[in-house]
């Protein structure tokens, strides 16, 4: 069942395309990761979704309604905490919490005070003194005690430390557990593969990959860092091999996912001391999805994205 | 080492000085322009000594003793001593409230916002920003004070030689310096910036109302508001100098304990504890229209209590108005004369139409306040809940009509209240309240213009100044300049009728009003229709 779509949606800022078509859709129960780096169209999205700003062309749609039209009656049964949380410097933590989640409207979970406790949040201090992180956790501490079935975070661990991270991804998974469906935009990969069932990468406006985040580590493959006895010869005449490094006495090198059995077989004649594998980062992937387009382009064949 | 307390100070000066570049010169200048277009248009008003002399009995009053400080020199009621006596106390508040202002921002707010953190890291000295601060403040003041002076004195005004304009420019800084040390030893004492302004302009008010009363009642009271020790300056008439010293020695002592008290502290401390705010929301709070008021409450009251002021202190003046207005031409020019009214009934509805406008200021911020709220970022939170953007705009609207209620009302009460204390015939105060009460229809009309820039064109919000300023001026100053009919009809204060002078005009009220309403929903139509953010 969709909960929420979007359907060729463009967003325009005068002559300036900021999302030009973009298709996403999220399943209930679903964790969907939307990533992509700064600038690239990703709060736009999430703001057209909740109907704070209109789209120029194409459909936004939460639980079957138009985001901009049925807003009020959507958010009802939706948490949102946008990217930059500012606040009102002289109401505390506290009134803020309770604000939003009256204005919510509908329903919420009577777990306020354990989320402050989690959290670990002074909700006596004016949001003036508040660091970047605290203004986040007063946001998160709203969303998270309303009883709502789509959760729409932008970049919800920005300024946490690891510690908030983990209690945040905590309820994530609880939420998931209740069928819940979350939309996570984040710029750092980690993150979205812990918590994301699905993954839409966006970049300049438009989707460049969909699906689930195997099917999209496929197109890429690990990272290798392999320090050997003897120096590795003739490494990039390597089938699947790109982007050699030089790290200290180690090579570091992305392996493509097909071709990882015939790399360390070649690798091992070498008498490897030390071998690591890391998963590709987001600039990672992004980087081979511009080679694929420059490959496809110069082979003159267009080729489904 | 100590002496490594005040490195790099010089630097600092300098740094200061580049930040405030254009705000100190502006500040400073505009003092200077006022005082001397206030001196001109004192020559201008009153001719001659006959003039002045009616004016010098206008001002022997209580309400005026309280308001602008003990009158001297009015046995001779000379332009300079007019000046002084008129002017001197409010200016020396400006200058106080300048000095506070420009202290807090290179003090706590920037120990607030982290930047005196990076100063400190580098090679200057623990106390090196406060002093560097106040070495700026002394050196602006004392700037202040001699260009005040010299423009004075350039004027070649009879009364007003260049000591006497010494004295005066000096009593400015003067008072400029002592309330920069107080804002210093408030800046070391509250945890954050908004508390050491509050603090500070708290010290301001009460030097105002401590000499107040001190001047209506029992002089001794005075002496301990330094407001108090500046007015004893008695500039163009006695010219005594020590009062000046007396102020400048206190503000260096205030500097001082400054210093030390900066010394002693860390930073990012102070010496009154932050007080805890609410854990929880009271109900109050909760809604659109509850945060719009909360949001606003502050300045919302400190408007009312100055409308009020500004009320009572015209009412206090309406009891000589027969005899000031027999002795000056140019007032007599500007109103009508109508027969079968006193010349206090007619001058009344001129004052409710400057205090309307007044009035209106809070009402259009309240208004606009939206679009700060926009430019923040904070509509966000609300809209991405169930609050619509007519719910969410219609808190500001709601806020705005309830302020031009209730700043009409606290004007005319004021004007009323004090007015028929007296005036030797009592007015009906019903009749005060109602000639308040016709403007609130026009109000309405300027929120509605508002209400579409907020809609419509979010970036041009400011346009609704430019059409206040021109209702002020058709409006106020219309009858002087002989300005043509029409122009008056180009602004909603044209359309009210002059209570008590005029019948209650129920139609024109009526299309005011209507017309304030259809503004409005096309301002809500633009809101709903556009995008939310910058």
């Amino acid at each position: 069942m969709t909960v929420l779509r979007t359907i060729d949606l463009t967003k325009k800022f005068g002559d300036f395309a900021a999302l030009d078509g973009v298709n996403i859709e999220v399943g209930k129960g679903e964790v969907y990761g939307f990533i992509g780096p700064n600038g690239s169209g990703k709060s736009t999205t999430l703001r057209v979704l909740l109907g704070i700003l209109k789209a120029t062309e194409g459909r936004a749609e939460i639980f079957g309604k138009d985001s901009w039209k049925d807003a009020v009656e959507i958010h009802k049964r939706v948490a949102y905490v946008p990217g930059e949380v500012n606040l009102w410097p002289n109401l505390t933590g506290g009134e803020v919490i309770d604000l939003f989640v009256k204005l919510r409207g509908g329903n919420h979970l009577d777990r306020r005070q354990e989320l402050i406790q989690k959290f670990d949040l002074d909700p006596t201090k004016k949001c003036r003194t508040y660091s970047k992180g605290n203004r986040q956790k007063v946001a998160l501490i709203a969303a998270l005690s309303s009883d709502v079935d789509l959760y729409v975070l932008d970049e919800p661990t920005s300024g946490l430390d690891p510690l908030m991270e983990r209690v945040f991804q905590e309820y994530v998974v609880e939420a998931k557990k209740q069928g819940k469906s979350i939309l996570l935009s984040s710029h750092i990969l980690s993150e979205v593969e812990k918590l994301c069932d699905k993954v839409a990468i966006i970049r300049e406006g438009r989707i460049i990959e969909t699906g689930t985040l195997k099917e999209l580590r496929h197109l890429t493959g690990p990272i290798l860092l392999v320090e050997t006895k003897e120096p590795i010869t003739a490494l990039e005449e390597i089938k699947g091999v790109n982007g050699i490094q030089q790290k200290g006495q180690a090579l570091s090198f992305q392996v493509d996912a097909g071709e990882v059995d015939q790399v360390i077989r070649y690798v091992s004649q070498f008498g490897v001391t030390r071998i690591e594998s890391s998963p590709p980062t987001l600039e990672e992937l992004f980087m081979r999805h511009y080679e694929g387009a420059g490959k496809a382009m110069e082979s003159g064949a267009g080729g489904e994205s | 080492m100590a002496r490594h307390l005040f490195d790099g100070t010089g630097t600092l000066v300098r740094f200061v000085l580049r930040r405030d570049r254009l705000r100190l010169p502006l500040w400073i200048g505009s003092f200077a322009v006022v005082s001397v277009i206030i001196a001109l248009a004192f020559v201008g008003l009153y001719q001659n000594e006959e003039e002045r002399q009616a004016m010098a009995e206008t001002m022997q009053n209580p309400a005026m003793t309280a308001m602008l400080g003990p009158g001297y020199g009015v046995d001779n009621y000379t332009v300079g001593a007019m000046t002084a006596h008129e002017m001197l106390l409010m200016t020396a508040v400006v200058v106080g409230l300048m000095s506070i202002l420009l202290v807090t921002r290179h003090t706590r707010t920037d120990e607030e916002d982290g930047r005196i953190e990076m100063v400190r890291s580098l090679p200057v000295g623990r106390l090196s920003n406060l002093l560097s601060t106040l070495l700026v403040l002394i050196g602006a003041n004392v700037v202040l004070a001699l260009l005040t002076a010299f423009s004075l004195a350039a004027l070649g005004i009879e009364s007003m030689d260049l000591e006497g304009s010494l004295v005066y420019g000096s009593a400015l800084g003067a008072s400029g310096i002592i309330f920069a040390g107080v804002a210093a030893v408030c800046a070391q004492l509250s945890p954050n910036a908004r508390s050491t302004l509050g603090l500070s302009i708290m010290v301001l008010l009460l030097s105002y109302i401590i000499r107040a009363i001190g001047d209506v009642t029992n002089e001794t009271l005075s002496w301990f508001s330094p407001l108090g020790w500046i007015l004893r300056t008695e500039a163009y008439v006695n010219n005594y100098w020590w009062p000046i010293l007396m102020t400048v020695a206190a503000a260096l002592l205030l500097m001082g304990l400054a210093l030390y008290l900066n010394s002693i502290r860390d930073l990012g401390s102070s010496f009154l504890p932050s007080r805890a705010g609410k854990a929880e929301a009271s109900k109050s709070l909760l809604s659109p229209f509850g945060l719009a008021l909360r949001l606003q409450r502050t300045g919302l009251i400190a408007w009312g209590a100055g409308l009020l002021l500004i009320g009572a202190s015209y009412g206090s003046v309406l009891g000589e108005l027969e005899l000031f207005f027999e002795d000056i031409d140019l007032m007599q020019q500007m109103i009508v004369q109508t027969e079968g009214f006193s010349l206090t009934e007619q001058f009344i509805p001129i004052l409710m139409a400057v205090m309307a406008i007044l009035g209106t200021i809070p009402v259009l911020l309240a208004v606009l306040k939206l679009g700060i709220e926009e430019k923040n970022d904070r509509l966000e939170h609300i809209l991405s809940r169930a609050v619509s953007k007519n719910q969410l705009m219609g808190g500001y609207l709601a806020v705005a009509i309830l302020t031009g209620f209730a700043m009409l009302s606290l004007a005319a009460l004021g004007l009323g209240l004090v007015g028929n204390a007296v005036l030797e015939v009592p007015l009906s105060v019903g009749m005060f309240y109602g000639s308040g009460m016709a403007y609130l229809p026009a109000v309405l009309v300027m929120v509605g213009v508002a209400a579409v820039l907020i809609g419509w064109a979010p970036n041009l919000t400011s346009a609704v100044w430019l059409y206040l300023a021109f209702s002020f001026v058709v409006i106020y100053l219309g009858g002087l300049f002989q300005f043509p009919e029409w122009m008056g009809k180009l602004t909603p204060y044209g359309y009210v009728s002059e209570i008590p002078i005029e019948e209650m005009n129920y139609l024109n009220a009526a299309i005011l009003i209507i017309v304030a309403v259809i503004l409005t929903a096309i301002g809500l139509l633009g809101f709903n229709r556009r995008d939310i953010g910058r």
